[in-house]
């Protein structure tokens, strides 16, 4: 072997690096996230149920709130005819945070687990909770 | 007809996942064995095609030099590219691996009027970089997926990647870059006949291969939604060695993730193992110094050799009866 303790220290650091998320995560049990929606509003409701159907609303919200917020902020269209032919106020904080009080247990839950940051709350004001 | 057979594999690996999730119900098998088995032939085929480069001796030096060697005090030496001390050789290390220096040296040679004539091109080069940097910006945004908590550069990077906020899911800008310039890689084969007629399937395959990767990426991300969280429940099983299948995850998923796999298993067997090459390239990594030090050749046997004082003192009675004239009297 040829220049060795370079060659293998080259190793170390590549093994290192390549396995880093093997080792930091050995023997954790990962708890899959639930987002909660037992808010006082949503109990208070006979028929459970979302703007839009829950499959739909957990792939698609994301779509849905940045269609709002062009409807919204850009057309001046604040109503939101859903596909049951239901009419909704296009608003985040009147409509859906009315609901979905629960930002921490709700949206948080699933974002943090999934690294996603959504920027909703650099222009809007994020709800007060108390902590738990 | 290289470039025919690979796309037809790839599209084969791609029917392969796909028919062993949606007819067999293979999840176990493409979710779990096959990324495992994929990993440890990345890393142990990793370490053992280096572990036998490190065997081949580098008896002499042979750097390619592109500006003027270290030679009288006046002489003024260009200590990147011509490097004589360690240090030299080094920095010209960091900017070929980091920002492929050799590439950004690309020729073109071109007849005009008649006359040969060559002239820099430097697409090659910033196609390359383009597509190294994206490739690399995204394995570290999946870390996302494999670790928990999530560490706070990936969310630094995945929010410098989305600052174009343009869309929800926001788009990330790297994810396009690197399916245009893996595209552009692809053309240049297409469409230089030169380049053409060197290219073989192994030239075909990874790049079909990490186009279909990153298609696929896309397809998740933008357009059918895959489910992130039962996504991140699989990868942080496979990562903490506890390997469990959620329930529901689209087939593109396992589409996505046997293509990596494929990738990795393929990875020590091709012209991919350049990421481990490239600090091991004679040519780049060693000073010129063959004028300052001598360097032995590590498989000389040794020689017996003898010195004319030796002679001398076998033969000097016999030479000065010779009268031929000696050193010592």
């Amino acid at each position: 072997m040829y220049n060795g303790w370079k060659i293998l220290l080259g190793l170390i650091i590549f093994l290192a690096v390549a396995t880093f998320p093997f080792y930091s995560n050995i023997g954790k049990a990962t708890v899959k996230p639930e987002p909660k929606i037992d808010t006082p509003v949503i109990n208070e409701l006979k028929e459970k149920k979302c703007v839009e159907s829950k499959e739909f609303m957990k792939a698609e919200h994301m779509q849905l709130l940045n269609d709002w917020r062009d409807s919204a902020v850009r057309d001046g269209n604040r109503i939101y005819v859903a596909q049951d032919g239901e009419k909704y106020t296009i608003s985040l904080q009147n409509t859906c945070m009315k609901c979905h009080s629960n930002k921490k247990e709700f949206c948080d839950k699933c974002h943090n687990y999934a690294g996603a940051k959504p920027y909703c709350w650099d222009c809007h004001i994020a709800p007060k909770e108390a902590k738990k | 007809m290289g470039a025919l057979f690979s796309f037809v594999m790839v599209i084969l690996l791609v029917l392969l996942a796909y028919a062993g999730i949606k007819a067999a119900n293979l999840q176990i098998f493409f979710g779990v064995v096959i990324p495992y088995a994929a990993i440890l032939t990345f890393l142990l085929g990793f370490v053992y095609r280096m572990l036998k480069w490190s065997t081949s001796p580098v008896p002499f030096r042979i750097p390619t030099t592109c500006g003027q060697q270290k030679s009288l005090p006046w002489v003024k030496q260009n200590k990147i590219e011509n490097p004589s001390t360690a240090l030299g050789a080094t920095v010209r290390m960091i900017l070929e691996v980091f920002l492929f220096r050799s590439l950004f040296r690309n020729t073109k040679a071109e007849l005009r009027d008649g006359r040969l004539g060559y002239g820099s091109s430097k697409w090659l080069w910033l196609g390359s970089l383009a597509f190294h940097v994206s490739f690399f910006t995204i394995s570290f945004r999946h870390l996302r997926l494999f670790l928990q908590p999530v560490p706070s550069p990936v969310h630094f990077v995945e929010t410098l990647d989305g600052f174009l906020q343009i869309g929800a899911p926001t788009f990330l800008i790297t994810g396009s870059i690197l399916l245009l310039a893996a595209l552009f890689l692809l053309l240049r084969r297409f469409l230089l006949p030169t380049i053409r007629y060197i290219s073989l399937p192994a030239d075909y395959f990874p790049l079909f291969l990490i186009i279909a990767i990153a298609s696929t990426g896309i397809l998740m991300r933008y357009f059918l939604k895959i489910d992130v969280v039962s996504v991140k429940e699989l990868t942080m099983g496979l990562v903490s060695l506890n390997p469990m299948i959620p329930e529901k995850i689209d087939v593109i998923f396992y589409i996505h993730l046997f293509l990596i796999s494929v990738l990795l298993a393929y990875f020590p067997f091709s012209k991919l193992m350049h990421m481990g090459g490239v600090f091991l390239s004679p040519t780049r990594n060693l000073s010129n110094n063959n004028r300052m030090v001598r360097h032995i050749n590590p498989w000389n046997y040794p020689v017996k050799a003898r010195t004319y004082e030796e002679y001398e003192d076998e033969f000097r009675e016999k030479m000065k009866n010779a009268g031929i004239p000696v050193e010592k009297e």
